[in-house]
Protein backbone atom coordinates (compact mmCIF):
# COMPACT_ATOMS: atom_id res chain seq x y z
CA UNK A 1 0.00 0.00 0.00
CA UNK A 2 1.40 3.60 -0.36
CA UNK A 3 2.49 5.59 2.52
CA UNK A 4 1.04 8.94 2.99
CA UNK A 5 3.82 10.18 5.73
CA UNK A 6 7.25 9.07 6.36
CA UNK A 7 9.82 10.38 8.69
CA UNK A 8 13.65 9.37 8.83
CA UNK A 9 15.35 9.96 12.06
CA UNK A 10 13.35 12.43 13.17
CA UNK A 11 14.31 13.93 16.30
CA UNK A 12 13.19 16.60 18.31
CA UNK A 13 14.14 19.16 21.26
CA UNK A 14 12.60 21.30 23.84
CA UNK A 15 15.63 23.25 24.81
CA UNK A 16 18.76 21.83 25.62
CA UNK A 17 16.57 18.63 25.82
CA UNK A 18 16.08 15.59 23.55
CA UNK A 19 13.23 14.56 23.18
CA UNK A 20 12.82 11.79 20.39
CA UNK A 21 15.90 9.37 19.22
CA UNK A 22 16.05 8.98 15.22
CA UNK A 23 12.42 8.07 14.68
CA UNK A 24 11.48 6.23 11.82
CA UNK A 25 7.54 6.26 11.12
CA UNK A 26 5.06 5.52 8.16
CA UNK A 27 1.97 5.99 7.70
CA UNK A 28 0.09 3.88 5.17
CA UNK A 29 -2.85 5.54 2.93
CA UNK A 30 -6.62 5.12 4.04
CA UNK A 31 -5.15 3.16 7.54
CA UNK A 32 -4.90 4.07 10.80
CA UNK A 33 -1.92 3.74 13.09
CA UNK A 34 -1.74 4.22 17.21
CA UNK A 35 1.58 5.72 18.53
CA UNK A 36 1.61 4.29 21.85
CA UNK A 37 3.74 4.49 25.01
CA UNK A 38 3.88 5.87 28.78
CA UNK A 39 3.79 9.43 29.54
CA UNK A 40 6.78 11.53 28.67
CA UNK A 41 7.43 8.71 25.88
CA UNK A 42 7.31 11.53 23.09
CA UNK A 43 4.02 10.86 21.61
CA UNK A 44 3.20 14.63 21.90
CA UNK A 45 6.33 15.95 20.67
CA UNK A 46 6.25 12.82 17.43
CA UNK A 47 3.30 14.89 16.41
CA UNK A 48 4.69 17.92 17.00
CA UNK A 49 7.57 17.40 15.04
CA UNK A 50 5.79 16.26 11.90
CA UNK A 51 4.10 19.80 11.91
CA UNK A 52 7.07 21.28 12.71
CA UNK A 53 5.81 22.92 15.88
CA UNK A 54 9.03 21.93 17.63
CA UNK A 55 12.83 22.33 17.04
CA UNK A 56 13.46 19.01 15.00
CA UNK A 57 15.85 17.43 12.74
CA UNK A 58 15.03 14.36 10.50
CA UNK A 59 13.42 14.05 6.90
CA UNK A 60 9.85 13.99 6.70
CA UNK A 61 7.34 13.95 4.10
CA UNK A 62 3.51 13.94 3.35
CA UNK A 63 2.42 12.49 -0.26
CA UNK A 64 5.50 12.17 -1.59
CA UNK A 65 6.45 16.33 -0.78
CA UNK A 66 9.47 17.06 1.57
CA UNK A 67 7.97 18.93 4.47
CA UNK A 68 10.99 18.99 6.85
CA UNK A 69 11.34 22.78 6.38
CA UNK A 70 7.83 23.86 6.02
CA UNK A 71 6.01 25.88 7.99
CA UNK A 72 3.00 24.37 10.26
CA UNK A 73 0.48 26.53 8.67
CA UNK A 74 2.00 25.06 5.26
CA UNK A 75 1.86 21.80 6.16
CA UNK A 76 -1.86 22.07 7.29
CA UNK A 77 -3.07 23.42 4.00
CA UNK A 78 -1.51 20.22 2.61
CA UNK A 79 -4.20 18.51 4.03
CA UNK A 80 -2.46 17.24 7.73
CA UNK A 81 -5.23 18.10 10.06
CA UNK A 82 -3.56 18.10 13.94
CA UNK A 83 -6.38 17.67 16.35
CA UNK A 84 -4.38 18.92 19.28
CA UNK A 85 -3.80 17.72 22.97
CA UNK A 86 -5.96 19.91 24.99
CA UNK A 87 -8.50 20.15 21.95
CA UNK A 88 -7.19 23.92 20.60
CA UNK A 89 -10.71 25.29 21.13
CA UNK A 90 -11.15 28.97 20.22
CA UNK A 91 -13.01 29.28 23.48
CA UNK A 92 -14.33 33.23 22.78
CA UNK A 93 -15.63 31.95 19.23
CA UNK A 94 -19.11 30.41 18.36
CA UNK A 95 -19.18 26.83 17.33
CA UNK A 96 -20.28 27.90 14.24
CA UNK A 97 -17.03 30.50 13.70
CA UNK A 98 -14.84 27.61 15.25
CA UNK A 99 -15.56 25.54 12.07
CA UNK A 100 -16.44 28.68 9.50
CA UNK A 101 -12.28 29.70 9.95
CA UNK A 102 -11.22 26.57 7.56
CA UNK A 103 -13.09 28.83 4.57
CA UNK A 104 -10.27 31.12 5.24
CA UNK A 105 -7.79 28.59 3.38
CA UNK A 106 -10.11 26.85 1.60
CA UNK A 107 -10.40 27.69 -2.37
CA UNK A 108 -13.80 25.94 -3.31
CA UNK A 109 -16.19 27.56 -0.57
CA UNK A 110 -18.93 25.05 -1.81
CA UNK A 111 -17.17 22.01 -0.90
CA UNK A 112 -16.11 23.37 2.83
CA UNK A 113 -19.84 23.99 3.05
CA UNK A 114 -20.63 20.43 2.28
CA UNK A 115 -17.83 19.64 4.68
CA UNK A 116 -20.02 21.41 7.78
CA UNK A 117 -22.88 19.28 6.59
CA UNK A 118 -20.93 16.55 6.49
CA UNK A 119 -19.21 17.62 10.09
CA UNK A 120 -22.81 17.91 11.33
CA UNK A 121 -23.85 14.32 10.22
CA UNK A 122 -21.25 13.09 12.44
CA UNK A 123 -21.88 15.15 15.26
CA UNK A 124 -25.33 16.37 15.56
CA UNK A 125 -24.78 17.65 18.59
CA UNK A 126 -22.92 20.31 17.50
CA UNK A 127 -25.14 21.75 14.95
CA UNK A 128 -27.48 22.17 18.39
CA UNK A 129 -25.21 24.33 19.29
CA UNK A 130 -24.01 26.31 16.59
CA UNK A 131 -24.35 29.42 17.78
CA UNK A 132 -23.14 28.67 21.33
CA UNK A 133 -19.73 29.76 22.71
CA UNK A 134 -17.38 27.14 22.06
CA UNK A 135 -15.88 27.57 25.87
CA UNK A 136 -19.25 26.56 27.26
CA UNK A 137 -19.50 23.23 25.31
CA UNK A 138 -18.39 20.03 27.69
CA UNK A 139 -15.15 18.29 27.18
CA UNK A 140 -17.00 15.44 24.97
CA UNK A 141 -18.16 18.48 22.99
CA UNK A 142 -15.10 20.33 22.78
CA UNK A 143 -13.17 17.09 21.41
CA UNK A 144 -15.83 16.78 18.61
CA UNK A 145 -15.09 19.93 17.36
CA UNK A 146 -11.71 19.45 17.17
CA UNK A 147 -12.22 16.81 14.78
CA UNK A 148 -14.62 18.51 13.22
CA UNK A 149 -12.69 21.38 12.54
CA UNK A 150 -9.90 19.38 11.21
CA UNK A 151 -12.45 17.70 8.68
CA UNK A 152 -13.29 21.05 7.98
CA UNK A 153 -9.83 21.39 5.88
CA UNK A 154 -10.56 18.26 4.15
CA UNK A 155 -7.78 16.57 4.95
CA UNK A 156 -5.87 13.79 3.66
CA UNK A 157 -4.22 12.63 6.97
CA UNK A 158 -5.48 13.56 10.33
CA UNK A 159 -2.85 13.90 13.65
CA UNK A 160 -5.20 12.65 16.55
CA UNK A 161 -3.57 13.70 20.19
CA UNK A 162 -5.32 11.71 22.81
CA UNK A 163 -8.86 12.15 21.63
CA UNK A 164 -9.99 10.16 24.45
CA UNK A 165 -8.45 12.57 26.94
CA UNK A 166 -10.52 13.59 30.11
CA UNK A 167 -13.74 11.83 28.58
CA UNK A 168 -16.48 9.76 30.35
CA UNK A 169 -16.05 5.89 28.63
CA UNK A 170 -18.60 6.32 26.81
CA UNK A 171 -18.09 9.00 25.17
CA UNK A 172 -14.88 8.13 24.44
CA UNK A 173 -16.65 4.75 22.91
CA UNK A 174 -18.61 7.33 20.87
CA UNK A 175 -15.64 9.20 19.32
CA UNK A 176 -13.82 6.36 18.17
CA UNK A 177 -16.66 5.05 16.51
CA UNK A 178 -17.16 8.62 14.87
CA UNK A 179 -12.91 8.34 13.75
CA UNK A 180 -13.43 4.81 12.74
CA UNK A 181 -16.42 5.88 10.28
CA UNK A 182 -14.77 9.38 9.41
CA UNK A 183 -11.46 6.86 8.59
CA UNK A 184 -13.74 4.58 6.34
CA UNK A 185 -16.32 6.61 4.64
CA UNK A 186 -13.84 9.83 4.05
CA UNK A 187 -10.82 8.55 3.36
CA UNK A 188 -8.87 9.93 5.94
CA UNK A 189 -6.00 8.29 7.01
CA UNK A 190 -4.81 8.33 10.71
CA UNK A 191 -1.84 8.88 12.78
CA UNK A 192 -3.27 8.69 16.77
CA UNK A 193 -1.70 8.96 19.96
CA UNK A 194 -3.71 7.74 22.67
CA UNK A 195 -3.10 6.41 26.57
CA UNK A 196 -5.80 4.49 26.17
CA UNK A 197 -4.43 2.07 24.36
CA UNK A 198 -7.03 -1.03 24.45
CA UNK A 199 -9.18 1.82 22.46
CA UNK A 200 -6.47 3.00 20.24
CA UNK A 201 -5.40 -0.83 19.18
CA UNK A 202 -8.76 -1.86 18.88
CA UNK A 203 -9.59 1.40 15.86
CA UNK A 204 -5.53 0.82 14.59
CA UNK A 205 -3.99 -1.56 11.91
CA UNK A 206 -0.51 -0.46 12.54
CA UNK A 207 1.21 0.29 15.83
CA UNK A 208 4.32 1.92 17.26
CA UNK A 209 5.21 1.38 20.61
CA UNK A 210 7.29 4.42 21.95
CA UNK A 211 9.80 4.51 24.95
CA UNK A 212 11.52 7.29 25.92
CA UNK A 213 11.88 8.95 23.05
CA UNK A 214 12.61 5.90 20.86
CA UNK A 215 10.52 3.13 18.55
CA UNK A 216 11.01 -0.18 20.56
CA UNK A 217 8.74 -1.87 18.58
CA UNK A 218 6.59 -1.39 15.67
CA UNK A 219 3.68 -3.73 13.16
CA UNK A 220 0.42 -4.72 12.65
CA UNK A 221 -2.43 -3.57 15.58
CA UNK A 222 -3.52 -7.62 16.36
CA UNK A 223 0.33 -8.78 16.89
CA UNK A 224 0.51 -6.50 19.65
CA UNK A 225 -3.17 -7.13 21.13
CA UNK A 226 -2.02 -10.55 21.17
CA UNK A 227 1.39 -10.46 22.86
CA UNK A 228 0.77 -10.71 25.97
CA UNK A 229 4.21 -10.08 27.40
CA UNK A 230 4.56 -6.76 25.60
CA UNK A 231 1.39 -5.30 26.16
CA UNK A 232 2.09 -5.85 30.06
CA UNK A 233 5.32 -4.61 30.16
CA UNK A 234 4.39 -1.47 27.75
CA UNK A 235 0.74 -0.84 27.97
CA UNK A 236 -0.46 -1.93 31.66
CA UNK A 237 -2.64 -4.12 30.56
CA UNK B 1 -27.95 75.69 28.76
CA UNK B 2 -26.56 76.34 25.50
CA UNK B 3 -23.08 76.37 27.07
CA UNK B 4 -24.03 72.61 28.37
CA UNK B 5 -25.09 71.47 25.05
CA UNK B 6 -22.45 73.07 23.42
CA UNK B 7 -19.51 71.30 25.20
CA UNK B 8 -21.30 67.78 24.94
CA UNK B 9 -21.15 68.60 21.37
CA UNK B 10 -17.17 69.53 21.55
CA UNK B 11 -16.95 66.66 24.28
CA UNK B 12 -18.58 64.20 21.41
CA UNK B 13 -16.12 65.50 18.93
CA UNK B 14 -12.81 65.11 20.59
CA UNK B 15 -14.70 61.85 22.47
CA UNK B 16 -14.60 60.53 18.36
CA UNK B 17 -11.16 61.33 17.98
CA UNK B 18 -10.06 59.25 21.35
CA UNK B 19 -12.12 56.51 20.06
CA UNK B 20 -10.33 56.11 16.58
CA UNK B 21 -6.67 56.36 18.53
CA UNK B 22 -8.42 54.05 21.07
CA UNK B 23 -9.43 51.35 18.50
CA UNK B 24 -6.27 51.89 17.56
CA UNK B 25 -4.57 50.73 20.69
CA UNK B 26 -7.30 48.08 20.84
CA UNK B 27 -6.50 46.83 17.26
CA UNK B 28 -2.56 46.25 18.25
CA UNK B 29 -3.59 45.30 21.95
CA UNK B 30 -5.73 42.25 20.76
CA UNK B 31 -3.43 40.60 18.81
CA UNK B 32 -0.35 41.20 20.20
CA UNK B 33 -0.96 41.94 23.91
CA UNK B 34 1.15 44.96 24.39
CA UNK B 35 0.24 48.95 23.84
CA UNK B 36 1.71 50.56 21.46
CA UNK B 37 3.53 54.06 22.52
CA UNK B 38 4.05 54.71 18.84
CA UNK B 39 0.29 54.89 17.71
CA UNK B 40 -0.04 59.03 18.41
CA UNK B 41 3.23 59.73 16.88
CA UNK B 42 2.64 56.91 13.52
CA UNK B 43 -0.74 59.55 13.12
CA UNK B 44 0.64 61.99 13.51
CA UNK B 45 3.15 61.02 10.65
CA UNK B 46 0.82 59.99 8.59
CA UNK B 47 -1.23 63.57 8.46
CA UNK B 48 2.06 64.85 7.59
CA UNK B 49 1.87 62.94 4.35
CA UNK B 50 -1.69 63.99 3.77
CA UNK B 51 -0.87 67.40 4.41
CA UNK B 52 2.05 67.51 1.99
CA UNK B 53 -0.05 65.77 -0.43
CA UNK B 54 -2.92 68.66 0.03
CA UNK B 55 -0.68 70.90 -0.23
CA UNK B 56 0.81 69.56 -3.45
CA UNK B 57 -2.76 70.46 -5.19
CA UNK B 58 -4.06 66.59 -4.61
CA UNK B 59 -7.70 66.97 -3.55
CA UNK B 60 -8.66 66.47 0.31
CA UNK B 61 -10.45 63.23 0.07
CA UNK B 62 -8.21 61.46 -2.14
CA UNK B 63 -5.51 62.50 0.31
CA UNK B 64 -7.57 60.99 3.05
CA UNK B 65 -7.59 57.49 1.15
CA UNK B 66 -4.03 57.48 -0.06
CA UNK B 67 -3.27 58.47 3.42
CA UNK B 68 -4.99 55.51 4.93
CA UNK B 69 -3.64 53.48 2.22
CA UNK B 70 0.29 53.83 2.98
CA UNK B 71 -0.17 53.98 6.82
CA UNK B 72 -1.81 50.66 6.59
CA UNK B 73 1.12 49.72 4.50
CA UNK B 74 3.22 51.53 6.81
CA UNK B 75 1.82 49.37 9.44
CA UNK B 76 2.60 45.91 7.99
CA UNK B 77 6.06 47.08 6.92
CA UNK B 78 6.80 48.11 10.83
CA UNK B 79 5.54 45.05 11.86
CA UNK B 80 7.29 42.67 9.58
CA UNK B 81 10.59 44.38 9.66
CA UNK B 82 10.96 45.42 13.39
CA UNK B 83 8.77 43.47 15.23
CA UNK B 84 8.60 40.21 14.14
CA UNK B 85 12.50 39.74 14.74
CA UNK B 86 11.33 40.27 18.25
CA UNK B 87 8.59 38.12 18.17
CA UNK B 88 10.32 36.15 21.47
CA UNK B 89 11.82 39.25 23.24
CA UNK B 90 10.90 39.67 26.33
CA UNK B 91 8.05 42.74 27.32
CA UNK B 92 10.49 45.27 28.64
CA UNK B 93 12.38 45.02 24.56
CA UNK B 94 9.49 45.68 23.14
CA UNK B 95 8.92 48.65 25.36
CA UNK B 96 11.76 50.22 24.62
CA UNK B 97 11.13 49.87 20.88
CA UNK B 98 7.84 51.21 20.70
CA UNK B 99 9.02 54.69 22.74
CA UNK B 100 12.22 54.18 20.07
CA UNK B 101 9.41 54.45 17.08
CA UNK B 102 7.89 56.64 18.65
CA UNK B 103 11.34 59.05 18.85
CA UNK B 104 11.86 58.41 15.52
CA UNK B 105 8.75 59.37 13.80
CA UNK B 106 8.81 62.57 16.19
CA UNK B 107 11.91 63.93 15.30
CA UNK B 108 11.83 62.38 11.25
CA UNK B 109 8.77 64.39 11.23
CA UNK B 110 10.24 67.41 12.47
CA UNK B 111 13.24 67.13 10.19
CA UNK B 112 11.14 67.35 7.59
CA UNK B 113 8.39 69.96 8.02
CA UNK B 114 10.05 71.57 11.25
CA UNK B 115 8.14 72.17 14.37
CA UNK B 116 6.36 75.34 13.43
CA UNK B 117 2.85 74.45 13.59
CA UNK B 118 0.39 73.89 10.23
CA UNK B 119 -3.16 74.76 9.25
CA UNK B 120 -4.77 71.70 8.01
CA UNK B 121 -7.57 71.86 6.27
CA UNK B 122 -11.00 70.21 7.28
CA UNK B 123 -13.62 68.60 4.25
CA UNK B 124 -16.39 70.06 6.20
CA UNK B 125 -17.86 73.70 5.69
CA UNK B 126 -17.52 76.00 8.60
CA UNK B 127 -21.44 76.21 9.37
CA UNK B 128 -23.82 74.94 11.80
CA UNK B 129 -26.14 71.98 11.51
CA UNK B 130 -29.30 73.65 12.76
CA UNK B 131 -28.07 77.30 12.41
CA UNK B 132 -28.51 78.46 16.01
CA UNK B 133 -24.87 78.04 17.07
CA UNK B 134 -24.89 74.68 18.92
CA UNK B 135 -23.29 71.96 16.52
CA UNK B 136 -20.93 72.83 13.77
CA UNK B 137 -20.93 70.61 10.33
CA UNK B 138 -17.38 70.13 11.31
CA UNK B 139 -18.47 68.63 14.55
CA UNK B 140 -20.92 66.21 13.12
CA UNK B 141 -18.37 65.18 10.15
CA UNK B 142 -15.88 64.01 12.85
CA UNK B 143 -18.32 61.77 14.61
CA UNK B 144 -19.76 60.35 11.09
CA UNK B 145 -16.42 59.34 9.99
CA UNK B 146 -15.25 57.75 13.46
CA UNK B 147 -18.79 55.94 13.26
CA UNK B 148 -18.50 54.71 9.21
CA UNK B 149 -14.85 53.60 9.99
CA UNK B 150 -16.10 51.69 12.91
CA UNK B 151 -19.62 50.29 11.19
CA UNK B 152 -17.07 48.64 8.30
CA UNK B 153 -14.55 47.24 10.82
CA UNK B 154 -17.39 45.39 12.45
CA UNK B 155 -19.04 44.35 9.08
CA UNK B 156 -14.81 43.14 8.75
CA UNK B 157 -14.43 41.68 11.90
CA UNK B 158 -17.85 39.39 12.68
CA UNK B 159 -18.56 38.74 8.68
CA UNK B 160 -15.30 38.08 6.91
CA UNK B 161 -13.60 35.06 7.02
CA UNK B 162 -9.92 37.04 6.73
CA UNK B 163 -11.29 38.93 10.11
CA UNK B 164 -12.14 35.26 11.78
CA UNK B 165 -8.85 34.32 11.28
CA UNK B 166 -7.15 37.85 12.75
CA UNK B 167 -9.54 36.50 15.68
CA UNK B 168 -8.96 32.91 16.18
CA UNK B 169 -4.88 33.86 15.80
CA UNK B 170 -5.26 36.90 18.17
CA UNK B 171 -6.69 34.27 21.08
CA UNK B 172 -5.45 31.06 20.33
CA UNK B 173 -2.17 31.70 18.01
CA UNK B 174 -1.43 28.05 18.28
CA UNK B 175 -4.71 26.33 17.20
CA UNK B 176 -5.14 28.97 14.52
CA UNK B 177 -1.59 27.70 12.79
CA UNK B 178 -3.41 24.60 13.11
CA UNK B 179 -5.95 25.89 11.06
CA UNK B 180 -3.74 27.03 8.01
CA UNK B 181 -3.86 30.36 9.27
CA UNK B 182 -0.52 32.65 9.11
CA UNK B 183 -0.59 34.15 12.66
CA UNK B 184 2.42 36.32 11.98
CA UNK B 185 0.69 38.22 9.17
CA UNK B 186 -2.65 38.46 11.25
CA UNK B 187 -0.27 40.34 13.65
CA UNK B 188 0.92 42.35 10.29
CA UNK B 189 -2.28 42.72 9.46
CA UNK B 190 -3.42 43.78 13.14
CA UNK B 191 -0.58 46.48 13.15
CA UNK B 192 -1.77 47.68 9.31
CA UNK B 193 -5.41 48.46 10.67
CA UNK B 194 -3.74 50.08 13.45
CA UNK B 195 -1.83 51.90 11.16
CA UNK B 196 -4.96 53.12 9.08
CA UNK B 197 -7.26 54.13 11.38
CA UNK B 198 -4.71 56.49 13.37
CA UNK B 199 -4.06 58.12 10.15
CA UNK B 200 -7.74 58.79 10.60
CA UNK B 201 -7.40 60.03 14.03
CA UNK B 202 -4.73 62.23 12.97
CA UNK B 203 -6.46 63.64 10.16
CA UNK B 204 -9.68 64.57 11.96
CA UNK B 205 -7.82 66.25 14.63
CA UNK B 206 -5.19 67.94 12.94
CA UNK B 207 -8.07 71.15 12.00
CA UNK B 208 -8.53 71.31 15.42
CA UNK B 209 -5.21 71.37 17.23
CA UNK B 210 -3.58 72.32 14.44
CA UNK B 211 -0.49 70.30 12.73
CA UNK B 212 3.14 69.93 14.63
CA UNK B 213 5.05 66.68 15.22
CA UNK B 214 4.00 67.40 19.24
CA UNK B 215 -0.12 66.88 18.08
CA UNK B 216 -1.07 63.55 19.40
CA UNK B 217 0.89 63.16 22.69
CA UNK B 218 -2.07 64.61 24.66
CA UNK B 219 -4.78 62.88 22.52
CA UNK B 220 -2.78 59.26 22.77
CA UNK B 221 -3.19 59.91 26.78
CA UNK B 222 -7.14 60.19 26.23
CA UNK B 223 -7.40 57.42 23.72
CA UNK B 224 -5.71 54.94 26.14
CA UNK B 225 -8.03 56.27 28.95
CA UNK B 226 -11.00 55.85 26.36
CA UNK B 227 -9.47 52.32 25.71
CA UNK B 228 -9.40 51.56 29.22
CA UNK B 229 -12.49 52.43 30.04
CA UNK B 230 -14.38 50.11 27.69
CA UNK B 231 -12.34 47.64 28.40
CA UNK B 232 -8.76 47.35 26.36
CA UNK B 233 -9.83 44.17 24.73
CA UNK B 234 -12.99 45.49 23.32
CA UNK B 235 -13.17 47.49 19.98
CA UNK B 236 -16.71 48.64 20.68
CA UNK B 237 -16.21 49.27 24.07
CA UNK B 238 -12.96 51.37 23.30
CA UNK B 239 -15.33 53.40 20.92
CA UNK B 240 -17.69 53.89 23.49
CA UNK B 241 -14.67 54.69 26.57
CA UNK B 242 -13.40 57.21 24.13
CA UNK B 243 -16.74 59.28 23.51
CA UNK B 244 -17.26 58.76 27.24
CA UNK B 245 -13.64 60.44 27.64
CA UNK B 246 -14.16 62.87 25.54
CA UNK B 247 -17.58 63.92 26.92
CA UNK B 248 -16.40 63.74 30.85
CA UNK B 249 -13.10 65.50 29.70
CA UNK B 250 -14.76 68.75 28.47
CA UNK B 251 -17.78 69.06 31.16
CA UNK B 252 -15.12 68.43 34.11
CA UNK B 253 -12.95 70.95 32.25
CA UNK B 254 -15.12 73.58 31.56
CA UNK B 255 -17.02 73.46 35.33
CA UNK B 256 -14.55 71.53 37.53
CA UNK B 257 -11.15 72.12 37.29
CA UNK B 258 -10.45 74.18 33.79
CA UNK B 259 -9.05 73.40 30.99
CA UNK B 260 -4.84 73.41 32.40
CA UNK B 261 -5.78 70.43 33.89
CA UNK B 262 -7.88 68.28 31.61
CA UNK B 263 -5.08 66.15 30.69
CA UNK B 264 -4.30 65.44 34.63
CA UNK B 265 -8.16 64.38 34.85
CA UNK B 266 -7.38 61.41 31.56
CA UNK B 267 -4.94 60.46 34.28
CA UNK B 268 -6.66 60.04 36.51
CA UNK B 269 -9.62 58.25 35.26
CA UNK B 270 -6.44 55.94 33.83
CA UNK B 271 -5.39 55.00 37.26
CA UNK B 272 -8.81 54.82 38.55
CA UNK B 273 -10.13 52.03 35.86
CA UNK B 274 -6.96 49.54 36.57
CA UNK B 275 -7.62 50.08 40.42
CA UNK B 276 -11.54 49.55 40.52
CA UNK B 277 -12.38 48.10 37.19
CA UNK B 278 -9.75 46.62 35.18
CA UNK B 279 -11.69 44.92 32.70
CA UNK B 280 -13.08 48.20 32.07
CA UNK B 281 -16.86 48.69 31.48
CA UNK B 282 -17.32 46.89 28.82
CA UNK B 283 -14.54 44.31 29.10
CA UNK B 284 -16.10 40.52 28.39
CA UNK B 285 -15.41 38.00 30.64
CA UNK B 286 -15.11 34.95 28.65
CA UNK B 287 -16.47 31.80 30.03
CA UNK B 288 -14.76 28.94 29.83
CA UNK B 289 -15.40 25.17 31.45
CA UNK B 290 -12.84 22.73 31.59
Amino acid sequence: MATVLEAKGLSAWYGPIRALYDLDISIEQGGVTALLGANGAGKTTTLRALCNMVRRSGAASFMGADISRKSTEDIVRMGVAHVPEGRGTFVALTVEENLRLALHIRSDKRAAMRDMDLVFTYFPRLKERVQQQAGTLSGGEQQMLAIGRALMLGPKLMLLDEPSFGLAPLVVREIFRILRDINEKEHVSMLIVEQNAAMALDLADHVYLLETGRVVTSGPAALVRDDDALRKSYLGY
Amino acid sequence: MEFFVQQIAAGLTSGAIYACVALGLVMIYVSTDHINFAQGEMAMFATYLAWAMIDAGVPYWAAFGLTVLIAFSGGVFIQRVVLKPLEHAPVLALVVCFIALLSIFNAIAGMIWSYTIKQFPTPFPARDVFGNGLVSVQQLGVVAVTMVMLAILTVFFRYTTLGLAMRAAAQNPVSARLMGVRVSWMLALGWGLAAGIGAIAGMLVAPIVFLDPNMMTGILVYGFAGALVGGIGNPMGAVAGGFIVGVLENLVGSYVIGNELKLSFALVIVIGVLLLKPAGLFGRIIVRRV
